[in-house]
C-alpha cells in the first residue's frame, strides 16, 4: 500500500515563462514594459539630438516674456506688455467662455428639437430630422466659417446706422445694434457700485472681481436656499394634514423682492450702445469671432444633443408609464418620477461627453481668429517665440485637465447612478 | 328549461341569421385624409403646430428656390454675376451664383493635382468603390473580389503619388515574406518562433534589403508613371484620402487597444489607458500641430518625410483611441456568460476573442463605429488649419480672390453637399449592417 503524497513539486525552469499560464503574463509585461521604455527613450534622446541641433533647449522662460499682441474679445484685464503666460490664460478664459456659453445653447435647442423629434406631427418631426441630419454630416470647421462669412458680408455696417437715411437700425428698441463688426448688446452698470477686489496680486492669474456680481449672485443662491426651506415645510404640513398650502406667490416674493431691493440700492442701469464717429461706443461688444463661433459649435452640438434626448425618452419602455399610471400616479408625477430619473441615467453621460466635445471643438476658433487659447498660446505666441515643443506641451495639458476634470465629473455621477447588477 | 327558453326566443322579435357584408372604415380615417387626421391635425394643438410648420417651410421655400433655380451658371466674376442678375431679374438678393463652382469644381474637387494626370485620381478612387464592395456586401459578391482589396493598399498610394513601381512591389513582398515565413517555420520550429520570424524578417526586407534592390531595378528596368508631390494634393480628394487611410487602420489598432485596456496585464493596461486617454482628452488640432511641427523632431535627425504622410499617422492615432472605446463599449455590453461559455468551452484567449467575443462586441459596437468614421471623415477638414489645401482651405484661398470676393453661400453649400453625400450615406450604410445582422434575439 503506498501513502498518499503530493505530486513532486515542479522545480522552475526558464520555459514555464513563456508555455506556464502562470508565468507568462510577467514575461509578456516585461516585454512590453521594455519595449515601451526603449521606445519612449528612443523618442526622448531623439528630441534632445534635434533640439540640440536647432540650438533650441526646452526652456519655459520665454512665458515671462511681453507678448507684444492684443486680444480684442476678453473677460480679464490685459494689454500687451503682459506675458505671454498671461496671454495664455486669458486664452483660457476665453475657451472656457464659449465653451459655457455653446453647451447652454446647445442644451437648450437640443432638447427642444430631440422631444419635437418624437412629436406625434409629422411634419413636426421631419422638419426636425431634416435640421439633425444636415448638422450632423457636416463639418463643423465648415458651420464656423460659415457662420463667420455670413455675420461679416450680410450685415450692415456700423455707417448704415447713421443719418436720416439710415438702412439699418437698431433692434429691441434701440437697444441691440447687429453690425458686421459684431454684436453690441446693453451692458449693466451701477452707479452705486460696490468696486472690484483684486485676486492674486500681479501674477499672470490676476482677476478682478466684481463685489456688485457676487452680491447678486449669494442674494440669488439665498433666496434659492429660502424657497428650499418653504417648500419643505410645505411638504411637512401636507404629511401631517395632508392639505398642501399654496407656496408659489411666497416663492415668487421671496425670489424677487431682495433681488430688486439689491439692484435699487446698487444703482442697477444699462448702459447702451451708441453710435460714435465710425463705430459704436458704450454696450458690451460680443466680436464677430466669438458669435460665429459660439453659433455654430451650438447649432452643430444640438443635432447630436437631440439624437440623444430622442434616444434617452425612447429607451424608457411604455411599460414603465403604465405601470406608473396602474399605480394611480398622475401624468405629471409619472414623467417626474419615474420616466425622467431613468432617462437621465441613459441621457447624462453622452450628453457630457457631448460637453467635451464641444470644449475641444472651440479649438477652432483659431479658423475665425477668435483668440482662445489655441490662438493664443498655440498661434501667435507659437509663432512669436518659435518655442513649438513647449507650447503645444502647455496647450495640450491645459486641455487634458479641461477633459480630465469634465471626465471626473462623468465618473463620479456614473457611478451614482449606476444600476447594481449581479 | 327547454320550454323557457324557446319562450325567451319567441318574444324576441328579429334574431340575424347571417353575417352583415363588411363596411368600408370611415372616409377620414384610411387614405391620404385619414393620414392627415392622424398625423397633422389630431388636435387643436397639433393643428396648430402643423399650420406654423408649414409657415416656416413656406417661408424658407420663398428664400430657398428663387436662390436656387434663379441662378447664374456663366459667370467669371462675383460682379459680373451681380450685372447678369440686375439684367435678368432686376436685383441681386436672392439668387445664387453657381459661376464660381463652375469655374473651380475641378480645383475643389482634385486640389493641385496635375490635371492631365486626373484620371489617375478617377482610378484610385473608383478602386477604392471596388476593394471596398466585397467587405461592405459581403453576401451579394463573389469573394474573389477580395484580391482587389488585398493589392489596394499598395496600388492606391503609387496610383496618387506615381513613381517607381517597384516600391509598393518591393512593400507588398514583405508581407508575403512574412506569411511564407511563418508558414514554413511554424511546423518545424513551434508557434512562438515562427511568429517572431513572420515579424522581423518582413522588417529587414523593408528596412534593409528592399530600399537596394528597388534601386537596382529602378535602374535596370525604370517602370514607373510620373511622379506627384504631396504639396499637389488637396481639395476633396484629400479629405477621401485622409479619411481612407485613417479609418482603413484605426480599426485593427482600435480593437488591439480596447482588448489592450480590458486585459488582465495590469501594465499593458496602464499603457493603453494611458494612451486613449491623452488622445481623447485633447483636440485633435494640437495633434496636427505635432504632426506638423514636431514629429520630426521625435524621429531620428535628418528623417524628414511627407506632411501627408504625418498627418495622416497622428489622425489614425487620433481615429484608434475613440475606436477603441467604442469597442470596448462593445466588449463591456457582452454578457458575463459568453466569457465564461467561451472558456468552458476550452477556447484559448484568441481563439475566444476570434470566435466568440469580438463578432458579437462589434456587432453591438456598429452604429458606435461608424459613427466615429463619419466624425473621423468629417474632421479632416481640419488640416486646413496647418495649411494644406482641402476644401476649406481652398474654399477661403478663393474668397480671397479678387474675383470672387464675397461669395460665400454657394461655396460652402457645395462643400456641404459633398460631405453629407459621404457622410449620410455612410450612416445609411450602418443602417442596412444593423438590420443585417440582426438575428431576433440579443
Amino acid at each position: 500500500m503506498t501513502a498518499m503524497t503530493d505530486p513532486a513539486r515542479e522545480s522552475f525552469r526558464l520555459s514555464m515563462l513563456i508555455y506556464d499560464t502562470r508565468y507568462r503574463s510577467f514575461t509578456i509585461q516585461a516585454v512590453a514594459l521594455l519595449g515601451f521604455m526603449l521606445f519612449g527613450a528612443w523618442l526622448i534622446s531623439n528630441t534632445i539630438t534635434n533640439l540640440q541641433t536647432l540650438g533650441k533647449p526646452v526652456q519655459f522662460g520665454f512665458l515671462l516674456e511681453p507678448a507684444q499682441y492684443d486680444i480684442n474679445q476678453r473677460l480679464l484685464d490685459y494689454n500687451n506688455r503682459d506675458t505671454h503666460l498671461r496671454a495664455a490664460f486669458i486664452g483660457l478664459t476665453n475657451t472656457l467662455l464659449v465653451a459655457f456659453l455653446g453647451c447652454i445653447a446647445a442644451t437648450i435647442l437640443g432638447v427642444f428639437v430631440g422631444v419635437l423629434r418624437l412629436s406625434k406631427n409629422w411634419l413636426v418631426a421631419k422638419i426636425m430630422a431634416v435640421y439633425v441630419e444636415v448638422f450632423r454630416n457636416v463639418p463643423v470647421l465648415l458651420w464656423i466659417v460659415l457662420a463667420m462669412a455670413v455675420l461679416i458680408e450680410s450685415l450692415p455696417s456700423p455707417k448704415d446706422f447713421r443719418g436720416d437715411n439710415a438702412t439699418a437700425s437698431m433692434s429691441f428698441f434701440d437697444s441691440v445694434a447687429v453690425t458686421n463688426r459684431g454684436v453690441y448688446i446693453p451692458e449693466p452698470l451701477f452707479s452705486r457700485s460696490l468696486g472690484d477686489v483684486h485676486l492674486l496680486g500681479d501674477s499672470p492669474l490676476r482677476m478682478d472681481l466684481s463685489l456688485d456680481l457676487l452680491a447678486i449672485v449669494l442674494v440669488i443662491i439665498a433666496s434659492i436656499f429660502a424657497i428650499k426651506k418653504v417648500n419643505a415645510r410645505a411638504t411637512a404640513i401636507q404629511n401631517s394634514t395632508g392639505l398642501r398650502p399654496t407656496t408659489w406667490h411666497v416663492n415668487l416674493g421671496i425670489f424677487f423682492v431682495p433681488l430688486i431691493v439689491l439692484l435699487i440700492a446698487l444703482g442697477f442701469h444699462l448702459g447702451y450702445p451708441e453710435l460714435k464717429g465710425f463705430n459704436f461706443q458704450g454696450g458690451t461688444h460680443l466680436r464677430n469671432s466669438l458669435t460665429a463661433l459660439w453659433l455654430a459649435l451650438s447649432l452643430y452640438t444640438a443635432a447630436f444633443i437631440a439624437e440623444i434626448v430622442r434616444a434617452g425618452i425612447l429607451a424608457i419602455s411604455h411599460g414603465q408609464t403604465e405601470a406608473a399610471g396602474a399605480l394611480g400616479l398622475r401624468p405629471k408625477r409619472i414623467m417626474s418620477l419615474v420616466v425622467l430619473p431613468q432617462a437621465l441615467r441613459v441621457i447624462i453621460p453622452p450628453l457630457i461627453s457631448n460637453y467635451l466635445n464641444l470644449t475641444k471643438n472651440s479649438s477652432l476658433a483659431i479658423a475665425v481668429g477668435y483668440m482662445d487659447i489655441t490662438g493664443t498660446l498655440g498661434g501667435i505666441t507659437m509663432n512669436q517665440t518659435g518655442r513649438e515643443l513647449e507650447s503645444v506641451l502647455m496647450l495640450m495639458l491645459a486641455y487634458l485637465i479641461i477633459s480630465l476634470s469634465i471626465s471626473a465629473v462623468m465618473n463620479w455621477y456614473n457611478s451614482r447612478v449606476k444600476l447594481v447588477e449581479r | 328549461m327547454s320550454d323557457t327558453h324557446s319562450e325567451a326566443a319567441r318574444a324576441i322579435a328579429f334574431v340575424r341569421t347571417d353575417m352583415l357584408p363588411e363596411q368600408e372604415p370611415p372616409a377620414t380615417t384610411i387614405g391620404f385624409v385619414g393620414w392627415l387626421r392622424k398625423n397633422l391635425f389630431s388636435s387643436v394643438a397639433n393643428s396648430i403646430l402643423t399650420v406654423i410648420a408649414l409657415l416656416f417651410i413656406a417661408y424658407v421655400m420663398s428664400g430657398l428656390l428663387p436662390w436656387l433655380f434663379q441662378s447664374v451658371w456663366n459667370a467669371g466674376s462675383l460682379n459680373e454675376c451681380r450685372e447678369i442678375m440686375n439684367a435678368t431679374w432686376g436685383d441681386t438678393h436672392g439668387h445664387a451664383c453657381w459661376g464660381v463652382v463652375k469655374e473651380r469644381w475641378l480645383q475643389l474637387l482634385y486640389g493641385f493635382y496635375p490635371d492631365h494626370l486626373y484620371w489617375r485620381v478617377n482610378l484610385a478612387f473608383v478602386l477604392t468603390l471596388v476593394a471596398m464592395a466585397p467587405v461592405l456586401f459581403s453576401e451579394q459578391l463573389p469573394r474573389k473580389m477580395l484580391i482587389v482589396t488585398a493589392l489596394y493598399p499598395f496600388v492606391m498610394p503609387w496610383l496618387l503619388w506615381g513613381g517607381s513601381i517597384w516600391g509598393p512591389i518591393a512593400a507588398a513582398l514583405g508581407f508575403v515574406i512574412g506569411y511564407y515565413a511563418y508558414k514554413i517555420l511554424e511546423p518545424i520550429a513551434g508557434s512562438l518562433v515562427a511568429i517572431i520570424a513572420a515579424v522581423l524578417l518582413p522588417v529587414i526586407w523593408w528596412f534593409g534589403l528592399s530600399g537596394l534592390i528597388t534601386g537596382a531595378l529602378t535602374d535596370l528596368m525604370p517602370i514607373g508613371i510620373e511622379a506627384v508631390q504631396s504639396r499637389k494634393f488637396g481639395g476633396f480628394m484629400l479629405a477621401i484620402l485622409l479619411g481612407i487611410v485613417a479609418i482603413g487602420c484605426s480599426l485593427p489598432i482600435g480593437i488591439v487597444l480596447a482588448l489592450g485596456r480590458q486585459s488582465d496585464l495590469l501594465l499593458v493596461k496602464a499603457i493603453c489607458v494611458g494612451f486613449i486617454e491623452f488622445i481623447r482628452g485633447v483636440p485633435l488640432i494640437t495633434l496636427l500641430f505635432v504632426a506638423s511641427l514636431l514629429l520630426n523632431l521625435f524621429l531620428p535627425p535628418g528623417t524628414n518625410f511627407d506632411i501627408i504622410l504625418r498627418v495622416m499617422i497622428m489622425m489614425t492615432l487620433f481615429a484608434a483611441a475613440y475606436m477603441a472605446e467604442v469597442i470596448r463599449g462593445g466588449l463591456a455590453a457582452l454578457p458575463k456568460g459568453q466569457y465564461e461559455g467561451a472558456d468552458s468551452l476550452g477556447l484559448n484567449y484568441w481563439q475566444a476573442q476570434r470566435l466568440i467575443i469580438m463578432p458579437q462586441a462589434l456587432k453591438i459596437s456598429i452604429p458606435g463605429i461608424v459613427s466615429t468614421f463619419i466624425g473621423i471623415f468629417k474632421d479632416t477638414t481640419l488640416v486646413s488649419i496647418i495649411g494644406l489645401f482641402d476644401v476649406i482651405g481652398l474654399s477661403n484661398a478663393i474668397r480671397a480672390d479678387t474675383a470672387w470676393n464675397g461669395i460665400y453661400w454657394e461655396l460652402f453649400a457645395f462643400i456641404a453637399f459633398l460631405f453629407f453625400i459621404v457622410c449620410f450615406s455612410m450612416s445609411r450604410y450602418s443602417m442596412y449592417l444593423e438590420r443585417k445582422l440582426q438575428t431576433g434575439h440579443n
